[in-house]
């Protein structure tokens, strides 16, 4: 007898007909060149989020991004008071990588009034136009407006910068963003600009640390020591069940229960979060963001328990966003097969004095023990799928719908890639 | 204690802390290193003597927004997140790093300047 009541059809995965119910295959997260598929059918081809525009408060300051997945590097910079550009990273002259600091590899981030290339000093201006070419007359017949950065498109959605890597591309980012997107427009993103950013090198595909983070059917046992142990008992006996499920296009949303913040009872919860009154679920005494009820698209369920809406925007965006007012963001960038970069997020409305920061402190750091669970287990899971084992068929559960979903719109996108373009998948 | 520990002090109220002033660091990222080096009998020490004065510590802080915090009060600020770093070992797991992590971990980039 569910907790939590279920669709008509009896469970969530049946309420999507084009889900099936059969065990799984992971042949998709085992394959380099399922990988390669993947990069260019979805990574070059889909809206990417690459975080907030506050990370670029004033004209002139722009960042680095490696999306190795798309095989390239871009700058993104704030062009003008509301205007966003991007371009590929590269310097029209000699190919040289336009803005990068010691390491060639890794990212960067500051402002400028123009970007000039270290190699021969060619320089351009925040929209990208070529402004200047040392001993420009050595050159011939060279017209400076025939060379501008290479464009990127890029767009914003409640203030979320996105970039998308195919020049050809006509789906407007609030189109891509679907019901889930619309149904949270007008969050108080914005309020939010206390930040601690986490980032680490998982040795296992990407999507395989989104199904980990879009299934709580784990929780109760990978993190039965972080409660106490009444409530590792309680937690043990029920397992766990989502208040609500919904699938929406590529993405979805889980909707869960949040009973810990505050707890009912305090002896169900660890010394420290008795103190600073924070935990997993974040800060119990939430900020005031001006949020009289919940939007279309929170707790869809419409429960007096909820706690968290975690939606998986399609491919590799996850945003959180917790019932005392904060968010957690994840995103997982593909560098091969079977490694990607994690980046984790926390927003939170800047602490009003020094015990809210305490209480802020304990929830990221709370965050961070559960990712370092997480994130190894991960490696264990993708070295026995790679071995040499017989068993290759794997059953998922009703709280799994997550993950058949995400694995099923990657093979389908995949496979329409692969017979456009008259290439073979793995079957 | 070195003589650039002797240098960290606390407000008022709080002399009491002084031994553990090596555990003053700015950042998460300083705050779990000194906690995987150290043993899990130097952590449930500093656990023993400094969780009685979280409540004290929270009362205090709770005055101050955090960039009106005066020196002594960043440092009681970020012992007490030195605090929450080693709350994990002593109240979960038994043992300086997070069980079944092995090598891997999980780095802050990004932190709010205090």
């Amino acid at each position: 007898m569910p907790h939590f009541p279920k669709p008509a059809e009896g469970s969530w995965t049946e309420h999507y007909p084009h889900l099936s119910t059969a065990p799984s295959s992971y042949a998709d997260s085992t394959s380099p060149e399922f990988y390669e598929l993947e990069r260019k059918a979805i990574f070059e081809k889909t809206w990417l989020n690459l975080g907030r525009v506050e990370q670029i408060p004033r004209v002139g300051s722009y960042f680095t991004k490696e999306i190795d997945a798309a095989g390239t590097s871009i700058v993104v910079v704030r062009s003008g008071p509301d205007e966003f550009t991007a371009f590929h990273n590269i310097c029209r002259h000699r190919g040289n990588k336009l803005v990068w600091n010691d390491f060639p590899k890794e990212e960067t981030s500051g402002v400028c009034r123009n970007f000039t290339c270290k190699y021969h000093g060619w320089r351009y201006d925040l929209q990208g136009a070529l402004t200047f070419v040392q001993q420009e007359e050595e050159f011939f017949g060279l017209d400076k407006a025939d060379y501008p950065l290479a464009s990127v498109q890029i767009d914003t959605w409640e203030g979320w910068l996105f970039v998308n890597l195919d020049p050809d591309n006509t789906t407007s980012l609030r189109e891509y963003m679907g019901a889930l997107g619309k149904g949270l427009e007008g969050y108080p993103f914005e309020k939010m600009t206390q930040v601690h950013k986490y980032r680490a090198e998982i040795g296992s595909n990407w999507k395989l640390f989104i199904d980990a983070f879009t299934e709580f059917y784990h929780a109760p046992v990978l993190h039965v020591r972080q409660a106490v142990n009444e409530e590792s008992e309680k937690l043990g006996k029920y397992g766990y069940e989502a208040l609500h499920y919904e699938l929406d296009g590529p993405h979805g949303v889980v909707s869960s229960w949040g009973g810990m913040s505050p707890p009912k009872d305090l002896n169900m919860v660890k010394p420290i979060e008795r103190v600073l009154r924070s935990g997993l679920f974040g800060p119990w005494d939430a900020p005031d963001i001006g949020l009289d009820h919940p939007l279309p698209a929170q707790n869809l369920a419409n429960s007096p328990v909820w706690g968290l809406d975690s939606y998986l925007f399609f491919p590799n965006w996850m945003l959180l966003v917790w019932k005392p007012n904060w968010l957690l963001t994840y995103h997982y960038w593909p560098t091969s097969y079977n490694t990607h970069i994690f980046e984790g997020t926390c927003y939170f409305v800047p602490p009003k004095n020094g015990k809210e920061r305490l209480a802020q402190e304990l929830a990221v750091v709370t965050f961070k023990e559960y990712g370092l669970q997480d994130g190894n287990t991960l490696e264990a899971t993708q070295r026995m799928i790679e071995s040499n084992t017989p068993v290759t068929s794997f059953p998922l559960n009703d709280q799994e719908i997550m993950i058949r979903h995400l694995h099923t719109t990657v093979q389908q996108i995949v496979d329409e890639y692969a017979t456009a373009n008259g290439v073979s998948v793995l079957g | 204690m070195t003589e650039a520990m002797a240098d960290v002090t606390f407000p008022t109220g709080f002399e009491d802390l002084a031994p553990w002033s090596d555990w003053v660091m700015h950042g998460e990222r300083a705050r779990y290193e000194k906690r995987v080096n150290s043993s899990m009998e130097e952590l449930q020490a500093f656990y023993d003597a400094v969780f009685p004065r979280l409540q004290d510590a929270c009362d205090y802080l709770e005055q101050y927004p955090v960039d009106e915090l005066s020196d002594e009060g960043v440092n009681l600020l970020w012992l007490m997140c030195s605090l929450v770093t080693v709350s994990f070992p002593v109240e979960c797991w038994r043992q300086p790093r997070v069980p079944d992590a092995g090598a891997s971990s999980i780095d802050a980039v990004l932190e709010p300047a205090v």
